[in-house]
């Protein structure tokens, strides 16, 4: 597994303030092209594809106990 | 008479005149005879067409039955990509295709109202090549050129206003039927080249039919005829004012002619969207109100993705698009068809002269199901991307195109087409695979690179002593060489060598001019390449082995597995 599970980022509770903050006011569809962007960009800046499709496998399989 | 008219909803507004073909009564309605042929092809359009003319440089028989008297009405495909030039420049009509084409090499890409492009490409990232990127070349052009190659082989002739109506695949055989304005006769064939068209009569007397086949959007597409100085690029539109929601693309082609597409929709009323008026409201919208323009060519498109789940059947193989379909945004038709054809004239020449097992054009569907294969899903990727078919969907899509104006890696996920590129052939039964250290670039089932080369004192390109057999390419430093070089090959199925130098004069060696072909093709000396008549790499070592390549070559030929 090369994706990375501990804690990386230094404030979790502020970032996390910010990327609500982010979507204040903005429509279902303004939202989704910011996350769209914030997605694209930072699986830019990993670039690592191992990781990137790490994300997605987990994403998918954990989506399985939803539906 | 209109050709391919069942293809859309084509308005034959067309005012180039098209030559007319005399129909020939063939002689065997009188006789009743069942003629045999090595070949039989169906269809006269580029690819049944380019593929008699290969067999006959091979010096296999054959005969084109195609249903009309005429070429094809109609700009239809435009594109001709440089894969696709580098086999017509082996069959002998590349010369008078960029004579006549128009050159481009770049795309550009457009999004909202933006008059900037957010994104520009160059399709030609290896320069000092023969060819261009593409030539824009409407697709009679390159059937009359073809057309005009026939008088020269007689090994080979096209009879018009035949079409075939009835196949029987047997097993030593195959028998087709043929229906003529005199009446209808029979032929007797080793193979059958079923090249006729996307609703391919032969598929039909088979019972055979597509697999996967997804339908991607209407589009309209006009050439429209005008004087305009907008630049030799293809330029495409997301999202543009003139036609909203949707793509459009603007592409230049021969005698003032321009492609104009419009994206419609799902829900469209088919017969309003025909109507001159609303068509013109449409062009008069994308190029204003004082261009003066005539129309060349309108059609309504429904296009889909799809292909044959095999190309060979017994002893009729399918080729172009009666094997598979795309839409059109990577120029994948017409360049996909040919490269059928480079893969299988060979094939079937080593077979019909014995030189191979029968069993060798069962690599013709290994190897070019993996072509149809790419081109589907670049070209359902690109669909995907200029359709999208969700909210969130559309969201990544225009956030792709936004963030496109400001950086340069969202610029590669911009998708308006991926333009056809020369498949190469990894995984086929016919390569030896790599035992030593190479780049990936040349790996065994690539086409090979052209490069600037002096022979005997004269500019030329390596491409140009390549193909239509097998060849040996050494790479020697010093034009040294060892004498084994000549003991691979047999006399049914020979192997030619080049050797290649650095420097020196070159004498009748192959000079590497600019040191390219050692850089493509990651070259020391002593590094051998064997290539096939179709110029895909069959194998590669850095020190000659006689037995090595001589396996190889059985490989390649299908004499071992």
């Amino acid at each position: 597994m090369s994706l990375r599970t501990e804690l990386g980022v230094a404030d979790p509770d502020d970032f996390y303030a910010r990327l609500i903050e982010l979507h204040e006011g903005l429509t279902t569809e303004q939202s989704h092209k910011v996350n769209a962007k914030v997605i694209l960009m930072l699986a830019n800046h990993v670039g690592d594809t191992d990781v990137l499709y790490e994300v997605l496998d987990y994403v998918e399989k954990d989506l399985g106990s939803d539906v | 008479m209109a050709k391919y008219g069942d293809i859309g909803k084509a308005r034959q507004t067309s005012r180039q005149a098209r030559r007319i073909y005399d129909f020939v009564k063939p002689p065997e309605i009188d006789s009743g005879a069942i003629t045999h042929f090595p070949v039989v092809i169906a269809g006269g359009g580029p690819i049944g067409l380019a593929s008699a003319i290969d067999l006959a440089r091979y010096g296999i028989r054959s005969v084109v039955l195609e249903k009309y008297n005429t070429v094809s009405d109609g700009s239809r495909a435009i594109c001709w990509a440089k894969r696709t030039l580098e086999i017509l420049d082996r069959i002998g009509t590349s010369g008078r295709m960029m004579e006549k084409g128009v050159v481009w090499n770049q795309g550009w890409v457009y999004f909202g109202e933006e008059t900037e492009p957010v994104y520009k490409f160059d399709l030609l990232p290896d320069k000092e090549q023969k060819f261009p990127a593409f030539i824009n070349l409407q697709q009679f052009y390159a059937e009359e050129y073809l057309i005009d190659l026939f008088p020269q082989y007689p090994q080979t002739g096209i009879r018009w206003q035949n079409e075939l109506t009835d196949v029987v695949n047997d097993t030593d055989k195959v028998i087709v039927t043929v229906n003529t304005p005199a009446g209808e006769y029979r032929l007797s064939c080793d193979y059958l080249i079923a090249a006729d068209g996307h609703r391919s009569p032969a598929r039909e007397a088979l019972g055979l039919d597509f697999i996967g086949r997804v339908f991607e959007d209407n589009f309209l597409i006009a050439d429209v005829r005008m004087k305009a100085d907008f630049p030799a690029i293809r330029r495409f539109w997301f999202d543009p004012p003139f036609n909203p929601g949707q793509t459009s693309l603007i592409h230049k082609q021969a005698d003032d002619v321009w492609r104009i597409d419009f994206q419609m929709g799902w829900d469209i009323d088919r017969e309003e969207v025909m109507k001159e008026e609303n068509i013109d409201a449409k062009i008069r919208a994308f190029l204003g109100s004082d261009l003066e323009f005539e129309y060349e060519w309108v059609s309504l498109y429904t296009f889909k993705c799809c292909r044959m789940e095999k190309f060979v059947h017994g002893r009729t193989i399918f080729a172009g698009d009666s094997a598979h379909l795309v839409s059109p945004f990577g120029a994948r038709g017409a360049n996909g068809g040919l490269q059928d054809v480079d893969n299988l004239a060979w094939k079937l020449h080593l077979v019909l002269t014995g030189a191979a097992p029968p069993h060798l054009i069962n690599s013709y569907d290994d190897e070019r199901i993996l072509g149809a294969e790419e081109n589907v899903m670049n070209s359902s990727r690109s669909t995907d991307f200029m359709t999208p078919k969700s909210e969130v969907s559309l969201a990544f899509r225009n956030a792709t195109l936004e963030l496109a104006k400001d950086f340069e890696f969202a610029r590669r996920f911009v998708n308006p087409g991926r333009l056809s590129t020369p498949s190469v052939l990894d995984g086929s039964p016919l390569n030896t695979p790599d035992e030593d250290e190479f780049s990936d670039r040349q790996r065994p089932g690539a086409p090979c690179l052209d490069a600037p080369v002096y022979i005997n004192g004269a500019d030329a390109w390596f491409l140009n002593q390549l193909g239509s057999r097998f060849v040996g390419i050494y790479f020697s430093g010093d034009g040294s060489a060892p004498a084994e070089l000549d003991a691979v090959g047999s006399g049914q199925i020979p192997v030619d060598t080049l050797i290649v130098t650095e420097a020196g004069n070159g004498g009748k060696h192959i000079l590497d001019k600019n040191g390219l072909l050692h850089r493509h093709y990651d070259a020391r000396p002593g590094t051998y390449y064997l290539v096939r008549p179709d110029q895909h790499v069959a194998g590669r070592w850095r020190k000659f082995n006689r037995v090595k390549v001589t396996n190889a070559l059985a490989r390649a030929t299908g004499l071992a597995g």
